[in-house]
């Protein structure tokens, strides 16, 4: 019968929403997101958050790039990133990352290399486990959609 | 419980929605349907976000990735009751854009839309080019319905 499976799936993304909110990985604005997707884009918040994955992996390379320069001076240029960064990471409701990119900017302000390098450090780890948890996420949401029967775009 | 009804709830405990004599479901999109907007903004993810936002308010609306394209657009004729301008962007930032489309005649809804500025004197800067109202990112349905009620004061 179909629906069967989908209820245990629904719990499980909850638990995990719950677990994000609790540890202060995502915020209100994420509920904010979903809140957006309806029938006619029935995909928002994958797609938004596809969209910011490969933006902020851009601008992490970026930003390692400008650091791991010899003669590194461009503290303005990273500040556009890490700007660039944290209004994205806001619209998504990624308030940890979020958090971490204004210590980040604040630590270029102050042309403090090493504060730089140490928030380069805490941004990566803070947006590898964001990724991996939105990642479990949306496979859940996934599994929970075949269970109800409804078609869905596969991950690759 | 669909997003329209979320954001009509919204709407009238603002008061918006009374304003704009609408009634039951379907009244945001008949109060904003000839409402037209432009978003500024060079971040792919505001941009959908925003969109998005303007989208489910019934709202037909262009994005363009800096202050120069949006210059260009309307020197070309076009124009938009509301703008929402991001404030950092490359080429032409928001700031600089506004003066522009001011000195231009522009009188469209001009909404600065930016990361929390830290620099209290920049942010008087973007107010100062022209703006008719500022919000802080991220943008919600709320903050949008709080501009869109002066673009219904201004029609």
């Amino acid at each position: 019968m179909l629906g069967l499976g989908a209820d245990p799936l629904r719990a499980d993304m909850n638990r995990l929403l719950a677990l994000l909110f609790h540890q202060g990985v995502l915020d209100e604005q994420f509920v904010q997101l979903q809140q957006l997707q309806d029938e006619s884009s029935p995909n928002f918040v994958y797609e938004v958050v596809n969209i910011y994955f490969h933006e902020s992996e851009k601008l992490l390379k970026n930003l390692r790039g400008l650091l791991m320069e010899r003669e590194f001076s461009d503290y303005k240029k990273m500040g556009i990133h890490l700007n660039q960064f944290m209004g994205s990471s806001s619209s998504i409701g990624a308030k940890r990352v979020r958090n971490v990119c204004v210590a980040f900017r604040a630590a270029s302000e102050q042309n403090n290399r090493a504060g730089c390098l140490g928030a380069l450090e805490l941004l990566e780890h803070e947006y590898c486990y964001l990724k991996n948890k939105l990642h479990e996420l949306f496979h859940i949401e996934q599994q929970r959609v075949l269970a109800a029967g409804v078609r869905y775009p596969m991950q690759n | 419980m669909s997003s329209n009804i979320n954001t009509e709830n919204w709407m009238k405990d603002i008061g918006v929605l009374d304003h704009l004599s609408g009634v039951g479901e379907g009244s945001t999109s008949a109060a904003t349907k000839n409402i037209t907007a432009l978003v500024v903004d060079d971040d792919s993810v505001n941009q959908m976000i925003h969109s998005k936002i303007l989208e489910n308010l019934g709202i037909q609306n262009q994005v363009v990735r800096n202050g120069k394209e949006a210059v260009d657009l309307h020197s070309s004729g076009n124009n938009f009751d509301l703008i929402l301008m991001d404030m950092d962007m490359p080429v032409m930032n928001g700031i600089e854009a506004t003066r522009k489309l001011r000195a231009m005649g522009v009188r469209s809804i001009i909404a600065g839309v930016s990361t929390c500025t830290r620099d209290e004197l920049e942010q008087k800067e973007f107010m100062a080019a022209g703006l008719d109202d500022f919000q802080e990112k991220p943008l919600t349905t709320p903050k949008l319905v709080s501009i869109l009620q002066k673009v219904n004061k201004k029609c």
